[in-house]
C-alpha cells in the first residue's frame, strides 16, 4: 500500500499537504515505468522556476530517462515556492525515496482542497488496472 | 500482439517487455547504457525473432529482385550480403532490407518487423507471371545476433565445423551451431560492431539461447534489449525505418547511396527514375546532431537556425560511447554544408527553451576509425 497521507493523480504524481503548502512528487510506479529499476537510466529532471504559476492538470516540468521523456503534471493550481535542488544532480533519490527525499516542488495553492485527486486506495486500483 | 519463442525466457531474465512493431519484445534487461557499453567492449546477445525473414527462389528470382530492390542483386556473389531498399515508384522506401545471395537462384531477404507483411505483399504482387517461389520463414526460423568485439570468441566454441574467422564482413556461411546443422551464420549486425547473425529452426531457440549465454559468459556475453540496440545503431549512423527513412524520406537524402545501383546493367527498377532525380538535386540531407546540453534530442523536436525552423529530430539518444546526447535530422543541403564547415550550431526547441546542437557527419561512431 502506498502512503495514505497524500493524494494522487492518474498520471502518477502525488500531492501532500504541508501547512499552507502542497508538496509534489512522483510515485514509485512512475519511477519504475521510466527506468525499470535501473536508476542510472534517469538522465534529467526539468523543474520550474521559483515563482512560476502552475495550473492543475498542466505540465510543470519533464523527467527524462535514457529512452523516454515524461511530463510532470501539477495536481493543484498555485505558485511554485520551493524546488528540490538536490534532484537535478542526484536523480537516484527518486528511485531510493520517491515519497520523502524525492519531492520535486512545493506549491502555494489557490485552494487547499485535494479532494479532486485520488486517495491511496483508488490510486492503487488505478495502478493495478495499468497492468502492474 | 505477437511474441517470439523466447518471450518467457526474457521475462524470467528480468527483461522489461514493450510493444514494438506488433511484437512483445525486451527493451532492456538492465541499465540501457551498460548494455550499450557491453556491446561496444565485449559482446551481447539479441533475440531478433521479430524481424521478417523471406526467401525468393527460382529461375526468375534475381531478375525479379533487381526490379524490386535498389541494390544490384545479380552482382552479389553467392555467399555475400548487400544492403538495399524496396521503393515505390516515387522513390520512397517501403522498407530497407538485407539481401543474402544463397545461390544464383535463391535469395534470402531480411525485412523489418513492421514492414514484413508489406514487403511480402509487394513481392507477391510484382511476381505474378514470374517463375519464382516466395516464402515467409519468419515463424519457422529463429534469428539471434551476437554483437561486439568478443562475439567470435563467444560463438566459436559452439561452431564445430567452421572457423568463424573465414567469414568476412557482410558474408555468410552455413555451419553446425550447437548441433544444428545448416545454421545460417552471417557477419552482419545493426550495432556498428563486429558480430554475427544466426538463423536456425525456431524450435531450437531456447536451447541455443541458453547454451550461448553459458558458453559466452567468460567473454562477457549477456542479453541486450532493443533499447540499447537503438542507441547502438544510431551511434553507428544506421537508419531505422519509420525514423530516418519512410514514405516521405527517400534513401538518397538519407545518405544510403551505397545501397542503390544506377548501373545500366541492372536494368530499370521501381523507384529508379525518381531517385535519380533526387540524386541530381537533393533538397535536404540527413545529418548527425550532438549536444553537450542536458537534454537528449528526441524524435519530433523542432530544430531552429536563428528564427527559422529548419528541421526536426528523426531519432535521439543518450550516447555513452560519445559521452554526449546525439540525434539525427534532415537539414537543407546548403545549411548542413555551411554548419559542418563553420562549426555553427542549430537550436533544439524544448517547449520554448533552446539548446544548442552541433551539426556533424554520420556516423558518430565507427569501429574502424576510432
Amino acid at each position: 500500500m502506498r502512503p495514505d497521507d497524500r493524494r494522487y493523480m492518474d498520471s502518477h504524481e502525488w500531492a501532500k499537504p504541508q501547512g499552507e503548502l502542497v508538496v509534489i512528487g512522483i510515485t514509485d510506479f512512475a519511477v519504475q515505468e521510466l527506468c525499470s529499476g535501473n536508476e542510472g537510466d534517469l538522465v534529467y529532471c526539468d523543474l520550474p522556476e521559483l515563482g512560476r504559476r502552475v495550473e492543475a492538470g498542466q505540465t510543470f516540468g519533464e523527467i527524462e530517462s535514457v529512452k523516454a521523456v515524461a511530463d510532470l503534471n501539477s495536481p493543484v493550481s498555485g505558485e511554485v515556492v520551493e524546488i528540490n535542488k538536490d534532484i537535478e544532480d542526484h536523480l537516484e533519490i527518486l528511485s531510493e525515496d520517491p515519497w520523502n527525499k524525492g519531492w520535486l516542488i512545493k506549491i502555494r495553492p489557490d485552494s487547499p482542497s485535494l479532494d479532486h485527486l485520488k486517495d491511496a486506495a483508488s490510486y492503487e486500483q488505478h495502478v493495478a488496472a495499468e497492468g502492474h | 500482439m505477437q511474441a517470439t519463442t523466447l518471450h518467457d525466457v526474457h521475462v524470467a531474465h528480468g527483461a522489461k517487455m514493450v510493444d514494438f512493431a506488433g511484437w512483445r519484445m525486451p527493451v532492456q534487461y538492465g541499465p540501457i547504457l551498460e548494455e550499450v557499453q557491453r556491446v561496444r567492449n565485449e559482446t551481447g546477445l539479441f533475440d531478433l525473432g521479430h524481424m521478417g525473414r523471406l526467401s525468393v527462389s527460382g529461375p526468375d528470382a534475381v531478375a525479379l529482385l533487381d526490379r524490386l530492390v535498389t541494390n544490384f542483386v545479380a552482382k552479389i556473389p553467392v555467399g555475400a550480403i548487400r544492403y538495399g531498399l524496396a521503393c515505390r515508384e516515387d522513390g520512397n522506401p517501403l522498407d530497407d532490407l538485407l539481401v543474402y545471395k544463397t545461390a544464383e537462384d535463391d535469395v534470402f531477404v531480411v525485412a523489418n518487423a513492421s514492414n514484413k507483411d508489406t514487403v511480402l505483399a509487394w513481392f507477391l504482387h510484382h511476381a505474378r507471371g514470374a517463375d519464382v517461389k516466395i516464402q515467409d520463414h519468419t515463424a519457422a526460423l529463429a534469428m539471434l545476433a551476437l554483437q561486439g568485439p568478443k562475439s567470435q570468441a563467444a560463438l566459436q566454441p559452439l561452431v564445430e565445423d567452421l572457423d568463424l574467422a573465414t567469414i568476412g564482413y557482410y558474408k555468410f556461411a552455413f555451419a553446425t551451431v550447437a548441433g544444428m546443422a545448416n545454421t545460417r551464420i552471417s557477419r552482419t549486425g545493426y550495432t556498428g560492431e563486429d558480430g554475427f547473425e544466426l538463423y536456425f529452426p525456431d524450435a531450437e531457440s531456447e536451447r541455443i539461447w541458453r547454451l550461448l549465454l553459458e558458453v559466452g559468459a567468460p567473454h562477457g556475453l549477456a542479453p541486450i534489449g532493443l533499447g540499447a540496440r537503438d542507441t547502438l545503431r544510431l551511434e553507428a549512423g544506421m537508419p531505422l525505418y519509420g525514423h530516418e527513412i519512410d514514405l516521405e524520406h527517400n534513401p538518397v537524402e538519407a545518405g544510403l547511396n551505397f545501397g542503390i545501383s544506377f548501373k545500366d546493367e541492372k536494368g530499370d527498377w521501381i523507384g529508379r527514375a525518381a531517385l535519380a532525380k533526387v540524386k541530381e538535386r537533393p533538397t535536404r540531407t540527413l545529418v548527425g546532431i550532438t549536444t553537450d546540453g542536458k537534454r537528449a534530442p528526441r524524435e519530433g523536436y523542432l530544430l531552429f537556425h536563428g528564427d527559422s525552423e529548419v528541421g526536426r529530430v528523426c531519432s535521439g539518444a543518450v550516447s555513452p560511447t560519445l559521452g554526449k546526447n546525439i540525434g539525427s535530422a534532415y537539414l537543407p543541403v546548403d545549411l548542413a554544408a555551411e554548419l559542418k564547415a563553420s562549426g555553427g550550431t542549430i537550436d533544439m526547441d524544448l517547449r520554448g527553451k533552446r539548446q544548442a546542437c552541433q551539426v556533424v557527419d554520420l556516423p558518430f561512431y565507427s569501429r574502424t576509425r576510432k
